[in-house]
C-alpha cells in the first residue's frame, strides 16, 4: 500500500461524506424529486443541473434538512441525518454545513452589519471575544474581496455581487466540510459571475470543501464540479464525470441541454 | 398607609376567580422554569395596552386582602401610571397601599427595581412591553421559540457586537439581556442596566407580565442571573455620574430633569421613596431648598 493510499485511508477520504439513498419527495400527487441516490466524497464537488421545475432545489432542501423527504435515507459521516434529533441537525447546519442561498437576502441578516453577519456563526458556536471575532470577520471579508473599511456597513449598502460574496464569507467562516449552494451565481451579471466563480473555485480548493451546487448554468458546473447529475421531471436522467457528461451526453435530454447553450 | 373599602360591584381585584386561577397556574409554571416565557390567556383590562395590563393581571392574581401594595412608574410613586393602577386596586380590591418599599408585600413596577433592597416574602411585578429578547433580530415567533428550545443564543451576542461596532461600547442601556440559571436568555423588561445586578440573588419573587404579548415569566428567589457580555467588553452597570441634587445620594439611579431653558438641569433619584426617606433622615443635595441656609 502506498503512502497516498494510507493517508487517504487515515483521513477517511475513501469513505463517502454524504450518502443519499432513494430520496423521494412528493408534493401531493406531483413529484418533487424521486429515487435519487449518490455518494459525495470528501473534497468532491457535485453539480446538479436541469431546467426549472426539475426538482433540483427540492433535492437540495431535502439534503440540507429544510424539507422532510417522504422516502429514502441521507447519511452524513455515518449518521442518519433524517433520524437525528433537531438539536443535532441544527448544530451540524451551523458548524459543519453551510447553505448559500440564491438570493443573498435569504441568507443574510439585512439589518446587521457585514461584520456581524460574518461573526454570527462564530458567536453561535460560542465565540465571546469581540476583538477576535472582529479580526476573523475582517480576514474573511478580505478573502471574499470586500474592503475592510466596509465591515460596519449593512448588506443593504452592498451591490448584488458583494452581498453574494458576503453570504459566502458568512457561511465559510466556521470552516464547514459540506456546502450546499443553490444557484450561487443566479441574478449576477457575467463579469461579476466570473469573479465569483473564480473566488469559489479558489476557496473550494484551498479549504478542501465538499460541495453540492445546484444550477441551471452549465458553465458553472464545468468550472466547479467534479461530477455532474442531470435532472428532469424530478428524476436523475444521467450522472457521471462533468467533462464526460458535457462532452459526450448520452441521454436525449442532456443532449438537448448541452446543445441549447448559446455560443457567443 | 391608606386603605379604601372595596367597591362591591367588582370581584376581589377586578378579575373573576377562574381567570385568576389560570394566571396563577401560569405564574407557578414560570417560577418552576425560571426565565421561560409561559403563554397565558391575557384579558382585556380597563386600561390601554402599554399601561401595564400584564403587570396588573399578575398583581390581581397575587393579591390577598392582607397585602400592602406599592406601585411605581420609573421609580416614582406619584406619576400617572402608578397613581391610576394604585387607585384601581384600592377600589377593586380594597387593599392597603404604601409608598414605602420595605412595608409593601406586592410591588408593581414599570422600568425600575427599588433602591431599598427587597426582602423575603415580597413580590415584585414587572410590566413588560415586549417579552422576547430576540424579537428585534428574529421577527418570526416560531423561530424564536425554537431558538429558546435549542438554546441557540448566538444571535443575542450579534446585537451586542453591533453595539460595540457602532458605538465603541455596549450601548444597550435598558432591557439588557440576561441569562437565567445558565439556561434561558431573558429580557428583564426595560429596566436600566444599572438595575441588572439586583435581578440575581434577590430574596423576593420577581414576576414579569406582558399583557399584549400574553406571556408571563419569573425569577424565583435567589436565582442566578448573568448579564450577557463579551470577554473583552464586560458588562458594566452604568448611571449618570452625579449625586442626587435633592438627597445627595451617590449610589442611586438618577433622572435628569431640565429646569429652565438656559441649559440648567438637575439630577434626582428616580426612586422617589428612597429619595424622600433620605431627605427625612437629614441628607441634603446641591439644590435642596434648605441647603442654602447651611452655606453649601
Amino acid at each position: 500500500m502506498g503512502v497516498i493510499d494510507m493517508t487517504v485511508q487515515n483521513l477517511g477520504l475513501d469513505r463517502p461524506l454524504l450518502t443519499v439513498n432513494t430520496l423521494t419527495k412528493r408534493y401531493g400527487i406531483r413529484i418533487g424529486c424521486a429515487d435519487v441516490s449518490f455518494d459525495l466524497f470528501p473534497g468532491e464537488v457535485i453539480g446538479i443541473v436541469g431546467e426549472s421545475g426539475s426538482g433540483k432545489s427540492t433535492l437540495l432542501s431535502c439534503l440540507a434538512g429544510h424539507l422532510q423527504p417522504d422516502l429514502g435515507r441521507v447519511t452524513y459521516c455515518g449518521r442518519d441525518v433524517l433520524a437525528m434529533p433537531e438539536t443535532e441537525r441544527r448544530r451540524l447546519s451551523r458548524t459543519e454545513w453551510a447553505y448559500v442561498h440564491q438570493n443573498p437576502r435569504d441568507g443574510l441578516r439585512m439589518g446587521v452589519s457585514a461584520g456581524g453577519n460574518v461573526g454570527e456563526r462564530l458567536m453561535a458556536v460560542g465565540a465571546r471575544h469581540y476583538g477576535s471575532i472582529r479580526d476573523t470577520a475582517t480576514d474573511w471579508l478580505g478573502r471574499v474581496e470586500i474592503a475592510a473599511d466596509r465591515i460596519d456597513e449593512r448588506p443593504s449598502a452592498f451591490s448584488g455581487g458583494m452581498q453574494q460574496r458576503l453570504q459566502i464569507a458568512r457561511n465559510l467562516v466556521t470552516a464547514p466540510r459540506l456546502v450546499f449552494m443553490d444557484e450561487p451565481t443566479g441574478g449576477l451579471d457575467v463579469s461579476v459571475q466570473a469573479r465569483l466563480l473564480d473566488l469559489l473555485r479558489g476557496l473550494v480548493r484551498d479549504l478542501g470543501l465538499s460541495a453540492i451546487i445546484v444550477t441551471h448554468d452549465l458553465a458553472v458546473v464545468r468550472l466547479l464540479a467534479d461530477r455532474l447529475m442531470v435532472m428532469k421531471g424530478g428524476r436523475v436522467v444521467e450522472q457521471g464525470l462533468t467533462d464526460q457528461v458535457l462532452d459526450d451526453p448520452q441521454d436525449a435530454y442532456t443532449q438537448l441541454l448541452v446543445s441549447s447553450v448559446l455560443q457567443v | 398607609m391608606t386603605a379604601l373599602t372595596q367597591d362591591p360591584a367588582y370581584n376581589f381585584a377586578y378579575l373573576d376567580e377562574q381567570t385568576k386561577r389560570m394566571i396563577r397556574r401560569a405564574i407557578l409554571k414560570a417560577i418552576a422554569v425560571p426565565g421561560y416565557q409561559v403563554p397565558f390567556a391575557s384579558r382585556e383590562m380597563p386600561m390601554p395596552y402599554g399601561w401595564g395590563t400584564g403587570g396588573v393581571q399578575v398583581t390581581a392574581a397575587c393579591l390577598t386582602p392582607d397585602d400592602v401594595l406599592k406601585v411605581i412608574d420609573q421609580g416614582a410613586d406619584d406619576t400617572t401610571n402608578a397613581v391610576s393602577i394604585r387607585k384601581f386596586f384600592q377600589r377593586t380590591a380594597g387593599v392597603a397601599a404604601t409608598e414605602a418599599t420595605a412595608d409593601a408585600t406586592v410591588i408593581q413596577t414599570r422600568h425600575r427595581i427599588p433602591e431599598v433592597p427587597l426582602h423575603e416574602g415580597q413580590i415584585l411585578v414587572y410590566q413588560v412591553p415586549i417579552p422576547e429578547p430576540l424579537r428585534f433580530l428574529e421577527p418570526r415567533e416560531a423561530e424564536t421559540r425554537k431558538m429558546h428550545e435549542l438554546e441557540e443564543y448566538g444571535l443575542m451576542h450579534v446585537k451586542l457586537y453591533e453595539d460595540i461596532a457602532r458605538h465603541g461600547q455596549i450601548a444597550t442601556s435598558y432591557a439588557y439581556p440576561v441569562k437565567v440559571e445558565g439556561r434561558y436568555v431573558m429580557d428583564p423588561s426595560p429596566i436600566p442596566k444599572f438595575d441588572n445586578p439586583k435581578l440575581g440573588g434577590c430574596p423576593a419573587i420577581q414576576i414579569f407580565g406582558a399583557g399584549r404579548e400574553q406571556r408571563i415569566y419569573a425569577l424565583p428567589p435567589y436565582t442566578a442571573v448573568v448579564s450577557l457580555d463579551f470577554d473583552d467588553h464586560p458588562f458594566t452597570a452604568s448611571k449618570a455620574p452625579h449625586d442626587c441634587d435633592l438627597c445627595g445620594a451617590d449610589e442611586s439611579y438618577l433622572d435628569e430633569v431640565i429646569i429652565d431653558d438656559a441649559g440648567g438641569r438637575m439630577f434626582v433619584c428616580s426612586d422617589t421613596d428612597f429619595c424622600a426617606g433620605r431627605q427625612t433622615a437629614g441628607h441634603r443635595g446641591r439644590l435642596s431648598p434648605k441647603a442654602a441656609g447651611k452655606g453649601m
